[in-house]
This record gives C-alpha cells, structure tokens and sequence, in this order.
C-alpha cells in the first residue's frame, strides 16, 4: 500500500510537470492602436494639484509684458531672409557684443544662426518673457568664432547653396541670378579674403548642427555663456516695439 | 504508523495541489498583455491651448494619467514605456530642469524609458540629477557611460514578467556627433546601435527565453541616408524583436508599420508623433502551444 502511495505520488508529479510543460504559451494575435489624448479623456486633479505650484511660479515669471509687436514675425516671410530671423540675428549682436568687447577687447563681426533655430512666430501683441522661451525652446549659448577670410567665404558659399532664410545681421550677401555669389559685405564693408572674422553663432552651430562645417576650421572658439534665450529677453526688456522687418541682408539680384 | 499519515498527507497534498495546478493551467489558456508607449513628450505637460493652430485641446499629461489608469484597470498586465526626448520644449523643463516630467512619469507608473538626444540638454549631470525622482528603468543598449557619472545608472535592457510572460525591452539611442555637444554629453559613447541591437535581441530571446521582445528606440524612424541608421533598418535587420517603440523623428503613424525581419517574422515599428498628443497601444495575446491557431494574427 505504502509502496503504491509512493508510486502514485511519483506518477502524478510527473504527470503534472508534463501537464505544465504543455502550458508555455505563443504569441497568436496583436492588435494595435493609436488613442488620441482628446477632451474625452477626463483630467485627474490629484495630478494637476500637484503640477499647479510649478505652473503658477512660471506663468508669474513669464506672463508680465515686456514690449510690442507691431506686426506678426516669423521666419517664414521672406525667402532668404525673414522679419523673425532678422530680429534674432540683431539682437544676438546688440546683446553679444558687448559682453564678448569687454572679455576679449575685440568686437563681433557679424552673426550667423539657423533658420530651424527659430520655434514659433512672435505674434502681434504684447510680448513677453514667455515668447522668448516659445521662439527658443532650447538652452543654446552665443557663442564666438574665429573664422578666416576662407571660412567665411565658404560659409557664404555655405548660405548660398541652402537657399534658406538663415539668420545673419551685420554680413550682407547677394546672390546673381544663378545662386553665384555678386557680394558680400561685412558691417558694411566689403568682404577682405585674407581678414579673420569673429562671428557669433550658436553653441549647436558650431558643435556641427546643420552641417555648418565650416565652424570645424575655427581659429579661436569663445563661449559666452549667454542664452540666446536671455540675450532676448534682455533686448524685450530695453525696447518698447519690435520694429523687425524683411531687408536685403540677403537677397538674390531680380532679372535685370 | 506516522509514516503512514505522511504518505497519506502527501498524497492528499499532491492531489490537491495538482488538481488546483490542473485548474489553473487549464483556466489560463490565453494570456493578454497591453503595451503602452509615448514619445518626444518634450516636456508637455498641459493641455494644448484651445486655439493652438496644429493640436487644439489636445495632450495633457493629468489626461493621460486616466486613460492609462482605465487602461491598466481594465487589463493589469499592462506596461508603459517612453522612446526617448521626454525633457526640452515647455518652461517647465527650463525652469524646474526636468524634475517635474521625472515625477510624473513616476506617478504614471511609467516601467521604462529609452535617452533621448534631448535628455542631454541639460547635461549628463542635469540628467543624473533628475535620477532620484525615477521610479522606472533608464535603458539604452547602445550608449557606454562607464566614463561618466551616468555609469552604473543605466542597463542595457530589462526583463519585465507580467502574468508569467517574459517580456525583455531594450534601449537604443541615436548618434550624438551634431546633436548634442560634447560639453554636454561629456564621456558618452555612442556605438553601433544595429550591432549591439543584434547583440541583446540574441541574448532575450535565446539566453532568457523571453516570449516577447521589444526596443525603445530613439533612432528615428526612417532616413533616406543609406548609412544612418533608422526603426525600419533595425526591423529589417533584427531577428528577434517583436516590437519597435520609436521616436526622434516625431512621426505619427496612424498604425505600426508591419515588416518582415531576416528571419521572414513580422516586426512592428510604432511610433506616435510627439507631444503627448497620443498614446500608442499594442496589445499581445498569448495561448498554449497546443492551439489550433497558426502564425500571429496581426490586426493594425
């Protein structure tokens, strides 16, 4: 009896191992879908209680007004350069300079950014400490680089080829009518091949974003520090209206 | 004699015991795991503006908190992962440095997360600093922070066993080389990540033997260069992956796109845009070996 018991024990131990040994599973269907955060979605308040605190601290940081704008800007109003661009190239070189002046003794020639740098438009209105952070998301940094007279004339080369509303203040570059560089001008001087330039950009620019590979032959590399973020908030801050406008910093010659 | 009533306790226990482990096996014959997946939140955290010009009322993480909830009510064997660029684009990151998309991630029970470029805006340090507020895994397969304060912070892929399912995820992160400067991601390297995907998928599946086997990848979806790689090159080259969650490019896929691997398995690659404008869903059905079915019935 003793014995069966055992042999029964054993048998159904077995049996069961095998019984389970059955039970691994394979994968027979999937089904996939996209779900839309929408108003039907209700909003859990133990969530937004505990984001108000961060959300009203910002909101009273950034909602005071600081200037106007006249008009709407954006990067998109102009083919090779642009009311929103222009303002954000001058006010790096308004804002950058002296700081760079008073560090190095030398002067910003000209400034350089990038078209996709620039995230949403300023709209007519009230501005305010909130645009900027709309306008530049990102913690990018003025940054200042010695270029050579080659550099510079392949960062032209650079704009002329992209056809797009790069932003530059203080370096005016014409194009004929077939994207050939007619010229270029520097702070209203004519552009000498064998001068180093120091151009203000943006960290991302020169860590290769973009592809501006011409910032791979920088003589000299000086990090200010300075947010372009800050650089426009401080800039709202000084002046009543932005009086940004379409100019011809870069143009292409009409048919003549 | 009291050895008698051992055996016959045995017996009875046994007998018990197999016939509750016969229910159970039998009652269990399809399993159902729901895989949830966000990408490039970038930091948002509200409600879209109502005359927002592109996503009107949309997003809002206290939202996505309820759905996920019902979600995960109506079927407990759910995880949620991220692909990656939860930090950058609202002031809340600017102002409070990602503290608060980390919290919330926790409360939402996010699983895991793969390292997005943009989760480097603030520095390895800045990243490293939000650390303590993460209650979910930070995987990447293919960055090597043994240089950096990150090291030991990060693994390469995790195994998650929900209802006895062996579901092995792993991580992989796009090129940092003009997306992200050194200064910022300090001693990270970046490395193959098609070789080490090849590498872990192997691992999962042979040496774990996971059912199901998925990647967070912050690739992109796809590129026209021949030689960077993309979701669609790593499907197309995987053996072993089951699902790909993407991100980087910010493409909203109405449904995954379905493709053979190189063993001739399907392979889905999702992705849903960016924002937290939408919450992908896959769900997975499992039953015993022994069933009728043929292949995997793919419903997208």
């Amino acid at each position: 009896m003793g014995l069966f018991l055992k042999h029964f024990v054993f048998f159904i131990t077995i049996v069961l191992c095998f019984a389970c040994k059955q039970e691994r599973l394979k994968l027979t269907e999937i089904q996939a879908n996209r779900v839309e955060i929408d108003s039907t979605h209700p909003q859990i308040d133990s969530i937004n209680t505990f984001v108000a605190p961060y959300r009203n601290r910002i909101n009273t940081v950034l909602d005071s007004t600081l200037t106007y704008a006249p008009k709407t800007l954006t990067k998109d109003d102009g083919a090779l350069n642009s009311s929103a661009g222009n303002l954000m190239a001058d006010i790096v070189w308004s804002e950058a300079n002296p700081v760079f002046n008073k560090r190095t003794n030398k002067n910003i020639d000209f400034v350089l950014l990038n078209h996709g740098g620039i995230r949403a438009i300023i709209s007519e209105g009230n501005v305010s400490a909130r645009t900027a952070y709309q306008v530049m998301p990102f913690e990018n940094t003025i940054v200042v680089v010695e270029l050579s007279g080659d550099s510079v004339l392949e960062l032209a080369h650079y704009l002329a080829k992209s056809q797009r509303a790069h932003p530059i203040a203080q370096f005016q570059l014409i194009l004929d009518q077939n994207n050939d560089i007619n010229t270029i001008r520097i702070q209203g001087e004519k552009f000498n091949k064998n001068h180093n330039y120091y151009v203000a950009t943006s960290n991302y620019l020169v860590s290769g974003g973009d592809n501006m590979n011409f910032f791979k032959n920088a003589l000299s590399i000086t990090e200010t520090d300075y947010l372009i973020r800050n650089a426009m908030i401080d800039y709202f801050k000084k002046v009543d209206t932005l009086k940004a406008k379409i100019d011809n910093r870069f143009i292409k010659l009409p048919q003549s | 004699m009291k050895r008698r009533t051992f055996i016959k306790n045995t017996t009875s226990t046994a007998l018990f015991t197999g016939l509750g482990t016969l229910t159970s096996c039998t009652k269990a014959t399809k399993k159902h795991i729901t895989i949830l997946h966000t990408n490039d939140v970038h930091s948002h955290i509200d409600v879209f503006p109502k005359d927002h010009s592109r996503y009107p009322n949309l997003g809002g993480l206290a939202r996505r908190a309820s759905l996920v909830e019902a979600i995960r009510k109506e079927n407990k064997n759910t995880l949620l992962f991220d692909a990656g660029d939860f930090f950058q684009g609202t002031p809340y990151f600017n102002f409070y440095g990602g503290e608060l998309e980390i919290k919330l991630m926790s409360m939402l029970k996010y699983d895991a997360v793969t390292i997005g470029n943009h989760d480097f805006d603030n520095g390895i340090d800045g990243l490293y600093a939000q650390l303590p507020h993460a209650n979910f895994e930070l995987l990447s397969a293919n960055y090597d922070f043994r240089n950096t304060i990150m090291n030991g912070r990060t693994k390469s892929h995790s195994i998650f066993t929900v209802d006895g399912i062996k579901i092995g995820v792993y991580g992989l992160g796009i090129e940092l080389d003009g997306l992200v400067s050194q200064k910022l991601s300090k001693e990270t390297q970046y490395l193959d990540p098609l070789e080490l995907a090849q590498d872990t998928e192997k691992h999962l599946k042979l040496t774990e033997q996971c059912d199901l086997v998925i990647c967070l990848s912050h690739l992109g979806y796809q590129y026209e260069n021949s030689n960077k790689p993309d979701d669609i090159k790593l499907a197309t080259n995987s053996a072993y992956t089951d699902l790909i969650i993407g991100g980087h490019t910010h493409t909203f896929l109405d449904k995954p796109t379905v493709l053979k691997n190189k063993m001739g398995k399907d392979v889905l690659v999702n992705q849903v845009g960016c924002y937290g404008i939408n919450l992908g869903r896959i769900d997975f059905y499992f039953e015993p070996l022994t069933t009728s079915a043929v292949g995997v019935s793919i419903r997208v």
